[in-house]
């Protein structure tokens, strides 16, 4: 099962299947509630989708480069200065709750904290 | 049906440069237009439904100012006055903007994506909003969380996606001109298979700002249209640098218009035409085949040289694009959480539900089936274990594509295919086999991989079932006044052939919506 973080490399060339869990374990960390009948019918799907891209893993050889963006991307800077912006009314007038000029959200600390 | 609604936007502009109209006079007929075929908005019932929402009051008195430039001997540019429908993915500032999307049901943005500024910097009057598959992510505009858009040719078919609703409104003579996105093919395809045209700028060659990413390095807005040279007006309109994205090209756009008139004239000799052997044969529809073929044939006509060519890392593009789409898929939809705009939903028999409990139960609530399906894929492609042998290895695939791309270009000047492998399938039948209906941006995907542009135009009907087919030209990044200049020379030899544009031969859809 996959973990939170990206980065090491083992080969998942002997399994393209990915299982009910790991759905339920990857909409968890994709903070979507999927409930059972969800589950059954994604697993599945989501295997094909991914049998059929597997095959991606070996074409490119360690020497290929790996492209992020189709153009050479570099920093863009502007001049330091005032600009007209968003005011606060505009920025909240999509805010599903608001108060006192601020989001309003649900907690975001358990109990215990 | 009013004549205002079959002229291209090149003869509205014309009219209302002569003064023959008013551009109150040409949006009135595209209102009544979308009146008697679209359907009440939102339906999905019956009739088109390109449109999510019509903005007729505030169309009309933008082309009342448009009058008034015109009265005053100050039009604002070409185009000022010929009403416009934008797709739902690109914020309109008061206009409602949901990306086909229940987590955005309602929402109004506060400001205007730049490609929306300009075409109101132009004068040109914005109709309303057109369907999409929820969040770009389809090639059927089913998956649009406001039901279906349907083709114009056949009300049971699909007007290809995911800017479905931007072709067929411009198929069905709702709107002269519309505005799409394409991350796949997502212009290109629906225009193949409703007969009208669609360009994929260079990447970088039209503002991404204020347009809701679904996979920043391969989104990019561009023209739907009925004509080459129309597509070319309005591309000249919306292009060009943008300080409000980074990924902006800051060079002038090579002259569009002029590439199109030449074009237009016939004469293609000296231009080196390649057809990419990888994007053809297995998996296309006879009938797409066979139109394919002639159009070449008619470029060889006009003087045109064609050359085979082999992209060999074509066939790992819908691999490699399944794969990098996801990644970034999943994390720019990560701001839809529940918290500063768009939907909230609270989870039922939680008492004081932390944030975290809201966001999962909004994701659940908000998205659609392939929205959550691509977010999961992506997360997936993303985690620990699979990045390298996944992700990794799809990024190094569009290294070889762009490297298959400069060899070509050097062995010809554009490139052309099939736009789509077939015509319009029917409603509902690819919905459940996600697979299948990925299969249709086979031919689309290299060039957004490699940043390169595009543009479809239709090439005919397919013999086996009467439906629109296009051709594909592709050109090198920012030689985008190549597609304009074959993309003419092409329409004029069709033209010529069918003895008047191919959406005369389309169903009048008169009372379609009642």
């Amino acid at each position: 099962m996959p973990a939170d973080t990206p980065g090491s490399s083992t080969s998942p060339s002997d399994r393209v299947e990915i299982t009910r869990e790991e759905v339920a374990h990857l909409a968890n960390l994709a903070r979507i509630d999927l409930d059972d009948a969800e589950l059954d019918h994604l697993a599945p799907q989501l295997s094909v989708i991914l049998e059929s891209v597997a095959s991606i893993s070996g074409v490119a050889s360690d020497d290929v480069p790996p492209t992020s963006h189709a153009l050479p991307m570099t920093n863009v800077f502007r001049e330091d200065v005032v600009r007209p912006c968003l005011t606060a009314e505009q920025a909240l007038s999509g805010a599903p709750a608001q108060e006192q000029q601020r989001f309003a959200v649900p907690r975001i600390l358990g109990d215990e904290q | 049906m009013s004549g205002l609604t079959r002229r291209t936007a090149a003869e509205l502009a014309d009219a209302l440069a002569a003064g023959e109209t008013t551009s109150v006079e040409i949006t009135r007929a595209h209102l009544d237009r979308i009146a008697e075929v679209d359907g009440p908005a939102g339906s999905g019932a019956e009739g088109v439904h390109a449109f999510l929402h019509v903005d007729a009051e505030g169309a009309l008195a933008q082309a009342a100012a448009a009058d008034e430039r015109r009265a005053a001997g100050t039009p604002a540019s070409a185009l000022d006055g010929v009403p416009i429908a934008v797709k739902d993915v690109l914020a309109t500032q008061g206009l409602p903007t949901t990306c086909g999307s229940k987590i955005l049901e309602g929402w109004i943005p506060p400001y205007d994506a730049t490609v929306v500024a300009r075409l109101r910097q132009a004068g040109l009057p914005i109709l309303g909003k057109t369907n999409m598959d929820e969040f770009a992510m389809g090639s059927s505009t089913e998956h649009s969380a406001y039901g279906p858009t349907r083709n114009p040719w056949d009300l049971d078919r699909i007007p290809g996606g995911s800017g479905g609703g931007s072709a067929a409104a411009v198929a069905a003579f709702e709107a002269p001109l519309a505005i799409g996105t394409d991350t796949g093919g997502s212009i290109r395809q629906p225009g193949a298979v409703t007969g009208t045209v669609g360009v994929k700028p260079t990447y970088g060659g039209v503002s991404r700002y204020g347009l809701v990413a679904l996979a920043n390095s391969l989104d990019q807005a561009g023209p739907v249209t009925r004509t080459v040279l129309d597509s070319a007006l309005l591309h000249e309109v919306i292009g060009g640098h943008d300080p409000l994205d980074s990924t902006s090209i800051d060079q002038p756009l090579p002259s569009l218009v002029d590439a199109a008139r030449r074009g237009a004239s016939g004469d293609l000799s000296g231009v080196r035409v390649g057809v990419v052997t990888e994007l053809g044969g297995e998996g296309y529809q006879p009938g797409v085949l066979a139109r394919f073929r002639e159009s070449v044939d008619l470029m060889v006509k006009a003087g045109a040289e064609v050359v085979e060519v082999s992209c060999p890392s074509f066939v790992h593009a819908l691999a490699a694009y399944y794969l990098i789409l996801p990644a970034e898929a999943s994390s720019n939809l990560a701001k839809f959480d529940a918290m500063r705009y768009g939907l909230r939903v609270l989870p039922e028999g939680v008492e004081n539900p932390s944030a975290e409990e809201v966001m999962r139960a909004t994701r659940d609530a908000g998205f659609g089936d392939e929205v959550k399906r691509r977010i999961i894929l992506g997360t997936y492609a993303l985690s620990s274990g699979y990045y390298d042998a996944y992700y990794g290895q799809a990024q190094k695939v569009r290294t070889l594509i762009s490297r298959d791309f400069a060899a070509a270009f050097e062995q010809a000047d554009v490139l052309v295919s099939p736009t789509a492998p077939t015509t319009a399938f029917r409603l509902g039948e690819k919905l459940d086999d996600p697979m299948a209906m990925y299969l249709n941006d086979l031919a689309t995907i290299p060039a957004n991989l490699a940043g390169v542009p595009g543009i479809s135009v239709p090439s005919g009907l397919a013999d086996e079932d009467g439906l629109p087919a296009g051709v594909q030209i592709l050109a090198p990044a920012l030689a985008d006044d190549r597609l304009y200049r074959v993309g003419a020379a092409l329409e004029a030899a069709l033209l010529e052939q069918w003895g008047g544009p191919l959406l005369d031969k389309a169903p009048a859809l008169e009372g379609a919506a009642r």
